[in-house]
């Protein structure tokens, strides 16, 4: 197997094309572009940054757990940290990551289209993004906001200090920002694919990103109000959830967790979408039951909106609720375990491969897998009120969110790397990183779901002398984690520079994107308008060798 | 169909006229979709409350003005009438027709928003507000409870509850407020005299919803006015054609959208309690 | 295609329309103000929705629309149906074991 790159698709004169990163290099051509692929790469620069934020926030309170007694941060510093590390990583990395990013890149090229259907709105969302994201900044600059970044009242809406509004706030605008990119993304896969792109021929990763969009532009609505909600709340004084004239604390939960349960969707369908991709590549296969794994992408979407009151089961709401609650949720792991099922069929009697992208993907699969397990625990109602708050729901939603979802975008990136910079990475550097992202991830979380489940509560800065070698062995990982991490973003920026040119299918892939454009792409995507006569991933046997 | 690939209208992503106008169609009515679920949430939180203080609710539906209310409804689908007209002016290419059915529309948009103005005032004057003054004045009908005299007389009565509401800016020394006063016990009861007894918080919570989404109305409404009067100057400038005129029909559905959420609001708002 | 999306209604028809929504108007103040216990929210709902239903299809032209338009306005109903069921469900739930303890249940 050749390394990717040096091949006979290398073209010569790579130094002298022009793409959609030269053609115009002025900062005015990058900040008012209507072109998809530039818009991916500024949400590229934004989100990194925000995961940086958080990171930062990360580190300080595992450093705080290294020890049972809280010493190095105070109890309002570290309440403010995980409040910082949340909002900053879920609304501001994962929810736009792989949409935002690769699905920017992608879904316009992947149906054969010029653009998205419409391009000022999509530059429009990358301002209202980093607008609200300025004003979350502000409030973490201005001595940040410790309600958890669930904002739970009447805590958030009466009591908290600090710069809850702003927090808010940005979030709201950053929502917006969520919905018109899903309300973009869902128009342009209606009415913008090439001739002979029926749906079925559609790849799995458009299908995903179809799914997400649709949660987006459904949910997201409900946290912009609910966020309005408690800004007027505290500016205006007007009582929604305020006990003392009758309101309900519970139907802020109520309100919240209608979106944000979706949300916890919206963040890792994209991933699946890309799973799908890379498995099909290095597999050199088609993907074991596609429909199943498109129309499983939908299922989830859909069902997702039944089950959020599975936050709700210790908040007081009914035990009737609850049931139906815990019930429901039992369905959305049935189209998720489906793809998993699809995935590992793929691989069987695959021709596999395991570079970068196909490590990360693997590791997704694997640890994705323990994520979404330990879920069906949570959703039993008995047993989460056991488990409710505790370390056991930190490592669940990490196993899916960073297990699953970063390790999939890790994938994409590292899959469409040639493709949206015309550079390859060091292969060794980014195989070594995978390996210890893996492992320090697995070193961060697999103690706190035993420390979870021996009782130890979430958002606690102290904690029994007992469980400190499991906080230890955490923050341990967590170091390592970080440093996989850190490794990442030395060897990308690297490659930009030093890497080796890619040609136009590095990866020997099949997809309009791969097999119809150059690497980098042209600013107007395709030289001739693409017409699609063969089923997704027409991969033959032993097609890699050829 | 050469036409339709070459129109001066045609932007370069799309492939013809036809695809064009529907990507908008389509685009508008999933923002619309979102829209339905953003005033969703204030229904909901409504809806439940209404559901656990039905009297409390019924009082503060009882102090809305239903004339204002009627006439305002009268206006606002009479306004649904008149952007269908400029709609359909512009599908027929009559560029008088449009501004005159945008002028009347935007008119009668703007007298919608000044009776707003004036029910906000009524409330203002009355101290009506959610927040720390809030009052409810006891009426012939709904008195609060634990008032101890219920004559019709309109009387300066003192909130029966203490503030608890504070706007939460005061600093952690204040947080000792913090402790939310004992929610009265829910009243309603008829107390055998055609009167309804009242707990003044939960019509505080009625109050506080008609104003968030009276108001969420109204900024949609005002942002509707903004509209027309851009789509005034670009008709004016002759930017449309029987060929194009998508966005007066998309801010159409835009404003047909702010009516439909009036015609909901109208009843669950001002027409409870007035059996 | 073309034709259906750029129909042309007749004013007559919206003019009809008018007057259907200034009927049901009074239709459902008049409503209010008779004691039909809990026939009063079945009826104003009712009439709004209808209400509703008469603008979107004919004021915003969705009855002369491609079906998929019908699928977004309609999905967005049942939605927001479903939000406020669920939450709903438990609201009104809550009290119906007697003599629970005011802990979590």
């Amino acid at each position: 197997m050749s390394a990717p790159g040096v091949t006979a698709n290398e073209v010569a004169p790579e130094e002298r094309r022009i793409h959609y990163l030269n053609w115009a290099t002025t900062v005015k051509s990058w900040l008012l572009t209507l072109d998809h692929k530039r818009i991916c790469i500024l949400y590229l620069c934004t989100i990194t940054f925000y995961f940086l934020v958080g990171a930062v926030a990360a580190t300080l309170f595992r450093i705080e757990l290294m020890t049972p007694q809280g010493d190095f941060l105070s109890a309002e510093i570290y309440n403010k940290m995980f409040t910082m590390h949340g909002v900053a990583m879920i609304f501001f990395f994962l929810v736009p990551s792989i949409p935002a990013t690769l699905g920017n890149f992608l879904i316009p090229l992947m149906i054969g289209a010029k653009d998205v259907a419409f391009p000022r709105l999509n530059l429009l969302t990358w301002y209202l993004f980093s607008i609200g994201s300025l004003f979350a900044l502000f409030a973490i600059i201005n001595g940040g906001v410790d309600t958890g970044w669930t904002f739970y009242t009447p805590y958030s809406s009466t009591y908290a200090n600090g710069h809850v509004i702003a927090a808010t706030f940005g979030v709201f605008v950053a929502g917006f920002a969520s919905i018109l990119t899903g309300l973009n993304f869902i128009v342009t896969v209606h009415k913008m694919r090439a001739p002979g792109m029926t749906w079925f021929r559609l790849p799995l990763f458009i299908w995903a990103a179809y799914a997400t969009s649709i949660i987006m532009v459904l949910g997201t609505p409900v946290i912009a109000i609910t966020m309005l909600l408690i800004i007027a709340e505290r500016g205006l004084g007007i009582g929604i959830f305020d006990p003392a004239l009758g309101g309900d604390p519970v139907l802020f939960q109520h309100l919240f967790w209608f979106y944000s349960h979706p949300a916890v969707y919206i963040m890792i369908l994209p991933g699946f979408g890309v799973i799908s991709e890379v498995i099909a590549c290095f597999c050199r296969k088609r993907v074991f039951g596609y429909e199943f794994i498109a129309f499983s992408s939908l299922a989830i979407a859909i069902i997702g909106f039944f089950v959020w009151g599975h936050h709700l089961f210790v908040s007081s709401q009914s035990v009737y609720a609850g049931l139906i609650f815990s019930f429901l949720t039992f369905f959305v792991g049935v189209p998720t375990a489906i793809k998993i099922f699809n995935w590992v069929a793929t691989l069987y009697k695959g021709s596999v491969s395991f570079e970068t992208p196909m490590l990360y993907a693997l590791g997704f699969i694997g640890l994705f897998t323990v994520g979404g397990l330990t879920g069906l625990y949570l959703s039993t109602l008995a047993i989460d009120i056991h488990l409710h708050d505790t370390y056991f729901v930190v490592a669940h939603f990490h196993y899916v969110m960073v297990g699953g979802m970063v390790l999939a975008f890790l994938s994409g990136l590292h899959f469409w790397w040639p493709k949206m910079t015309g550079r390859i990475y060091n292969e060794t550097a980014a195989k070594f990183a995978s390996v210890i992202v893996f492992i320090g991830f697995n070193l961060t979380f697999f103690p706190q779901f035993i420390v979870g489940y021996l009782g130890m509560p979430r958002r606690y800065y102290e904690y029994p002398e007992q469980w400190q070698l499991l906080q230890l062995l955490s923050s341990a990982g967590a170091s390592v984690l970080g440093f996989g991490f850190l490794m990442v973003l030395c060897y990308l920026p690297f490659s930009l520079v030093f890497g080796k040119r890619a040609g136009p299918n590095p990866w020997r892939a099949k997809g309009l994107e791969w097999e119809e454009t150059t690497s980098p792409p042209i600013a107007h995507n395709f030289v001739k308008d693409p017409i699609v006569t063969e089923e997704a991933y027409a991969y033959t046997k032993g097609s890699r060798h050829v | 169909m050469s036409d339709a690939h070459s129109s001066p209208y045609l932007a370069h992503h799309f492939d013809d006229m036809e695809q064009q106008s529907q990507a908008a169609s389509l685009g508008m009515w999933i923002f619309l979709a979102q829209e339905i679920m953003f005033f969703g949430g204030l229904f909901c939180g409504y809806a439940v409350y209404r559901l656990k203080f039905p009297e409390a609710f019924s009082a503060g539906s009882y102090s809305l003005a239903i004339g204002w209310g009627c006439f305002n409804t009268v206006v606002l689908i009479g306004s649904s009438l008149t952007m269908a007209l400029a709609v359909r002016s512009a599908q027929l290419g009559r560029k008088a027709g449009i501004i005159k059915w945008l002028v009347i529309t935007m008119f009668l948009g703007c007298v919608f928003l000044g009776v707003k103005v004036v029910e906000y005032s009524a409330k203002f004057e009355h101290n009506m507000i959610p927040g720390r003054h809030f009052e409810f004045h006891d009426d012939g009908k709904f008195v609060v409870a634990g008032h101890g005299d219920h004559s019709a007389a309109v009387g300066h009565d003192e909130p029966v509850h203490a503030e608890a509401g504070e706007p939460a800016d005061h600093h952690a020394a204040e947080a000792a407020h913090g402790e939310p006063t004992e929610h009265a016990e829910p009243a309603g009861e008829d107390n055998g005299h055609g009167i309804v007894e009242i707990n003044q918080g939960e019509v505080e919570l009625f109050v506080g919803f008609y104003f968030m989404m009276t108001g969420m109305h109204a900024l949609h409404m005002v942002i509707g006015v903004g509209l027309i009067i851009w789509l005034l100057v670009l008709t004016a400038k002759n930017r449309f054609a029987t060929e194009y005129y998508t966005p007066i029909e998309m801010f159409g559905l835009y404003w047909h959208f702010v009516d439909i959420v009036w015609i909901f609001l109208f009843p669950l708002l001002y027409l409870i309690g007035r059996h | 295609m073309s034709d259906t999306e750029h129909h042309v209604c007749p004013v007559g028809l919206y003019l009809a329309i008018f007057g259907a929504l200034m009927v049901f108007t009074l239709l459902t103040v008049g409503a209010a103000y008779l004691n039909m216990g809990v026939m009063n929210n079945v009826v104003m709902l009712g009439i709004a929705i209808v209400k509703a239903a008469l603008v979107i299809s004919i004021f915003m032209h969705l009855k002369y629309n491609p079906k998929i338009l019908w699928v977004v306005a309609i999905g967005a109903f049942v939605w927001l149906g479903i939000m406020l069921a669920l939450t709903l469900s438990d609201v009104m739930s809550r009290g119906w074991i007697p003599n629970q303890p005011a802990s979590w249940l």
